[in-house]
């Protein structure tokens, strides 16, 4: 009888208990020098996209970004020239969006879609892909270097020191650090924090 | 006499409206940092937030609940929004008129995170909104990097000597 009872309440409390584990994203992520690895993601043109696929990548830089976010935007046209500047030099730009529509009703594949970038746009549906990397914000960079087949983790975190105004911007940190890595040697400052939006995470 | 009545009644209405206008402070990080390192018994609950940010938005009113429940009690609530301070007049000081926020609200007019972020807290990634809740004297310190509903806060509180 007292079991009866009480198994609502055992049932909230176990409920709870799960989304609680759900909704959180994992804590820690990729870490610089760790191992990457692939994804298989559907980009904006409905087709799968990997870090494979492009066998003259010497590496990439990873953005997850999205449609939404002030920052996002404020650093759009930035992340739009890094690809014109470093994908002639072996690392072209990979925006993946990781938030949920149903949280950020912009951010819908077809919302994506009206987006024309000379690099792929792709959606992590399950956002899975983010909770890999560690990737808690929009935007949130990383550079991946090639080594053989494995591309490993070189630097994470701002593309420069002033979101508001590209013209007021002192230290650029992302091509600071390519700097580095194009002429093979490890980033000075490899890890770097920016003000962005939480990743709108699906709902439990 | 009737006259000496307004007069009076004026003269109070023009010395309280300084108070029933919020301000908010521009802050540098030092000046934060300063503040929240001072040996005192209040606990400080200090939620990063901005206008341009949904999640904080919703989460805002809880820290006013909080400060209502908390407000014969040594707790603090510092709101400090992380708008750009170009945004002062524009978007901030409309926006906490407009939801009439009690809490002490600060604008920390900081552009880089990386000569402050670090100071304040390694863990914190730079994502929005951020809640800090430290006691000096108690040397308790938590912090979550994500939104926080009512009933999380207040339990996030309860840790803490009032």
């Amino acid at each position: 009888m007292l079991m009866k009872k009480l198994l609502p309440y055992f049932t909230l409390c176990f409920a709870l208990l799960l989304s609680s584990f759900i909704a959180r994203p994992a804590a820690d992520g990729y870490k610089v020098g760790d191992k990457a690895t692939d994804f298989k993601l559907k980009n904006i043109d409905g087709k799968m996209v990997s870090l494979a696929d492009n066998k003259a990548a010497k590496g990439y830089i990873v953005v997850f970004t999205c449609n939404t976010c002030p920052f996002a935007k404020a650093y759009e046209s930035r992340i739009i020239d890094l690809n014109t500047k470093y994908a002639p030099k072996g690392y072209p730009v990979v925006a993946i969006n990781p938030n949920d529509p149903a949280v950020a009703p912009g951010d819908s594949y077809a919302d994506m879609q009206k987006k024309k970038y000379a690099f792929p746009y792709l959606v992590d549906e399950s956002q899975q892909v983010a909770k890999t990397y560690g990737a808690t914000r929009t935007p949130h960079l990383y550079v991946l270097t090639r080594q053989g087949n494995d591309f490993v983790v070189s630097y994470i975190g701002a593309i420069d020191d002033n979101s508001e105004d590209a013209s007021l911007v002192k230290t650029k940190y992302v091509e600071n650090a390519l700097t580095e890595i194009l002429a093979g040697k490890p980033a000075t400052t490899n890890s770097t924090k920016a003000i962005g939006c939480t990743i709108k995470w699906k709902r439990a | 006499m009737k006259i000496l009545r307004l007069t009076a009644f004026s003269v109070g209405i023009f010395l309280s409206a300084p108070a029933l206008a919020q301000h908010v402070a521009v802050v540098k990080f030092p000046e934060l940092q300063k503040r929240l390192a001072r040996p005192t018994d209040t606990t400080y609950v200090v939620n990063f937030w901005a206008t341009w940010c949904a999640p904080c938005v919703k989460e805002l009113p809880g820290f006013e609940q909080l400060r209502a429940a908390n407000s014969s009690k040594k707790v603090k609530v510092l709101l400090v929004s992380m708008d750009y301070a170009s945004q002062l007049d524009k978007k901030v000081k409309p926006f906490v008129k407009q939801r009439g926020l009690k809490s002490e609200v600060l604008l920390l007019n900081e552009p880089d995170p990386n000569t402050w972020m670090d100071k304040l807290d390694a863990k914190w990634s730079g994502a929005l909104p951020f809640t800090l809740i430290v006691n000096n004297k108690s040397q308790q310190r938590v912090t979550f990097e994500q939104e926080l509903s009512p009933a999380e806060l207040t339990a996030a509180l309860q840790k803490f000597p009032k």
